[in-house]
């Protein structure tokens, strides 16, 4: 008896420390690299290329080098991932204090990262950045809340039309005029999905947030919004919320032309636009970059085009940029502002060095990122662009020319918990021939209000 | 009778002097340290490990329910905020109805097959270990690879169930796609995955009945039904009351399979306690929620696991 006591008086102990471990975490500011602003200075930066893209990460290292020439006092540590962010470690690796100073996110996870207090306020840093003047106004934005602004982007596109031109001339198609309207779309796709068992006309996401991502992508093409000018209740039960899911709906069940298997997430979408058996789907211009890279897809086969009926109106932008670890110290700030400005925003140099990416192979072309607009260095990158194109620009045109007239739309507040709602609605619509889509957007609008209410 | 029985038994005046209860207790325990030493550091290792990958994350868990954490600021403690914001969400209601669902149909489906497959194989004169070895392959491959395995085999175009089903003039299952099938068909994934433990296990235990009971049996003229539901079972009572209540605690925290499978759709028809957990944390970035999830489940399991001891010690006596 007194043998258990004991176990359990050292187990209770055991408990009891690790309860202290648990409330007692280091949150005082890394000592590391605060020294003078000339003093030196280590920073790790995120989204090295990984050893399996051996032509993009020695370019990395390359410039790795070439920045430290230019600042000795600089040294960046890499630190490689793929994909560049995980949402599933982002918490764990702030909470373990691994957490780049540096970090790399995707737009979506911006201002979810920002509310929740996770990046540090670059706003008194950031003026050093000359080139961030010339960003375009709505990019900046992503980063920004109200007048702080907590990172840089690295790349930025807006939602249009991916399509597969092989597909379209097999079918009896024009590549090269590909649909503008959605019932050119639902036409083009019964052609497509009438070659035969196994190819789709249309692809649609309706499962992992990635079906809301997209009802919100086809919505703000048709003119619509996902919620109020003040953020505070849902927009999305409207005309053009409902005629995002009337469309699908008539695609799935009346022209059959979105294949039989749904509920498909990123990755599914991704690997059938590769195979050669999807006809169409709403994506941006590195949809064709993932599909060539990662899914043996072919630069050639693809093209991109709008949204449909998007003339006029908005699309979902998207994109990716860096972040700086709240922890960082303000040498560390400034030490990565140079290196992103160097590296992400800087014409011919870094992600921008086409004649480099052209003699290694790579792919260049492709009309993003798109930074800076009509000014300045967003012309030179143009022009860089077309001088060392190793695709055919031909392909992404349309999507190009859209471009002047369309308005890139951020993402809505709380926008994966208002995707994972209308996920409900978009597998509904497309795994139910009797789904009552008036009733599924009042019901995912009454549980969007509930979110949004909560943190407004 | 030894110099330490004698002291404790000789009364002593209160101030007396002589060793106090105190000497005589720190004496036992450094002769009981010196003798086991082996087996303390033995256990020193498992209980750190224990403490590192189980009652560490489990005491961090009950503590981000009750806080607002960022991992950055200190955290804030809000009560039962994050628990009653968790209960509000419409998708709370049908995480635990599918989680209840689900391991109600895992014990129907996946509670019986396993038994049955155990009798067989115990039955069986030829081919035994062979056979043994098919049932036990499935455990051995990655979850994540038998779970995209079963993708493919649902697929409602070109997937094997279906190419099955037209074999015999079926029409085709929507599998996963469907409200009405999607948590059945997740169900056969996770018996599929998971049997080969449960059928080595009661083979063991069938192994361990005395023969002599079935000749009896035979003898009385028992068939192989009522010789299993005379000697079989009552002879395996407790392993079976023991696998069903592990069975019930591994199946309420079913995540890999709707994650992988159907993310939780179609209209919520998959989400499960465990996989709206991981929402909360990983995608909605509110550890708090998940915590509160979390918890709730373990109290959950913690009832359950009470009533599988009290009943294993009941069948103990």
């Amino acid at each position: 008896m007194r043998t258990t006591r004991r176990g359990l008086s050292l187990l209770l102990a055991a408990g009891l420390g690790l309860v202290a471990a648990s409330c007692g975490s280091d949150d005082k500011p890394d000592a590391q690299g605060s020294a003078g602003a000339d003093g030196p200075v280590t920073i790790t930066v995120g989204c090295q290329p990984p050893k399996s893209n051996p032509k993009e990460r020695s370019a990395w290292d390359a410039d790795v080098a070439e920045f430290q020439k230019l600042h000795p006092n600089i040294t960046i540590q890499s630190k490689d991932a793929f994909p560049c962010i995980n949402p599933d470690t982002f918490q764990a690796k702030l909470a373990g204090g691994t957490q780049e100073d540096v970090f790399y996110v995707y737009y979506t996870d911006v201002q979810k990262i920002i509310k929740a207090r996770q990046a540090a306020d670059i706003s008194e840093y950031v003026g050093s950045v000359k080139a961030a003047g010339d960003i375009r106004d709505d990019v900046m934005s992503v980063f920004k809340d109200g007048d702080t602004t907590y990172g840089l982007p690295r790349n930025n596109y807006n939602m249009g039309l991916v399509y597969n031109r092989t597909l379209f001339t097999q079918a009896g198609l024009d590549p090269d005029a590909p649909p503008k309207t959605w019932s050119e779309v639902r036409a083009a796709a019964q052609k497509i999905a009438g070659l035969g068992a196994g190819y789709v006309g249309f692809g649609e996401y309706s499962a992992g947030n990635t079906g809301g991502w997209h009802f919100a992508a086809s919505l703000y093409a048709r003119g619509g919004s996902m919620v109020s000018d003040d953020g505070r209740t849902a927009a999305f039960n409207s005309a053009e919320g409902k005629a995002v899911l009337e469309n699908l709906k008539q695609m799935r069940w009346d022209d059959n032309s979105m294949g039989s298997k749904q509920l498909l997430q990123w990755e599914d979408l991704m690997r059938m636009m590769g195979s050669g058996r999807l006809g169409m789907m709403i994506g941006a211009p590195d949809v064709v970059q993932s599909v060539n890279n990662d899914f043996q897809g072919k630069f050639e086969d693809y093209g991109v085009a709008a949204v449909p009926e998007s003339e006029g109106k908005a699309s979902l932008s998207g994109g990716d940029g860096y972040m700086f670890n709240p922890k960082a110290t303000p040498d560390k700030i400034r030490a990565g502002l140079l290196w992103l400005e160097f590296h992400e925003l800087t014409p011919g140099k870094g992600q921008f060095d086409y004649a480099r990416a052209k003699e290694q192979g790579r792919p260049v072309g492709l009309p993003i990122p798109d930074l800076y607009g009509d000014s300045a260095p967003g012309k030179e990158i143009v022009a860089l662009r077309k001088q060392y194109a190793t695709v055919p620009v031909d392909h992404f045109a349309p999507y190009v020319a859209a471009q002047s007239t369309i308005t890139n739309k951020l993402e809505p507040p709380k926008a994966q918990e208002l995707y994972a709602v209308l996920d409900v609605a978009m597998s509904a619509v497309l795994t139910r021939k009797d789904a009552d889509i008036d009733k599924l957007l009042s019901d995912a609008e009454s549980k969007a209000n509930k979110i949004l209410a909560k943190n407004t | 009778m030894t110099v330490t029985e004698e002291r404790v038994r000789r009364p002593q005046a209160p101030g007396a002097a002589g060793p106090r209860p105190d000497d005589d207790r720190r004496g036992a325990l450094r002769r009981a340290v010196g003798r086991n030493l082996t087996a303390y550091g033995f256990l020193c290792g498992a209980l750190i490990c224990f403490a590192l990958f189980s009652w560490y994350p489990m005491v961090r868990e009950v503590f981000l329910s009750f806080q607002e954490n960022n991992f950055v600021d200190p955290p804030r403690w809000v009560g039962f905020d994050n628990f009653r914001t968790v209960i509000e969400d419409p998708a709370f209601r049908s995480a635990w109805v599918n989680t209840a669902a689900f391991s109600g149909l895992a014990l129907v489906i996946g509670y019986a097959v396993p038994f049955v497959l155990a009798v067989v194989l115990n039955e069986l004169r030829h081919a035994k270990a062979y056979l043994r070895f098919v049932v036990y392959l499935p455990v051995m491959l990655p979850p994540a690879v038998a779970v995209l395995l079963f993708k493919w085999f649902y697929d409602p175009g070109a997937g094997l169930f279906n190419q099955v089903l037209d074999g015999f003039g079926i029409p085709p299952l929507s599998w996963l796609d469907s409200t009405s099938t999607a948590l059945v068909s997740l169900v056969l994934v996770s018996t599929w995955m998971n049997l080969g433990t449960g059928t080595l296990i009661y083979l063991a235990a069938l192994q361990s009945v005395p023969g002599d009971l079935y000749e009896s049996a035979e003898l009385d003229g028992a068939g192989l039904f009522r010789r299993v539901w005379h000697v079989t079972i009552p002879q395996t009572k407790l392993i079976l009351l023991v696998m069903l209540l592990l069975q019930v605690v591994a199946t309420m925290q079913v995540f890999i399979e709707p994650y992988l499978l159907t993310g939780g759709g179609p209209e919520n028809a998959t989400v499960t306690v465990a996989y709206l957990m991981y929402q909360y944390a990983f995608n909605f970035g509110d550890f708090g929620g998940g915590g509160a999830l979390g918890l709730m489940l373990m109290v959950v399991l913690l009832v359950l696991s009470a009533i599988y001891l009290r009943v294993s010690r009941k069948a103990e006596r």
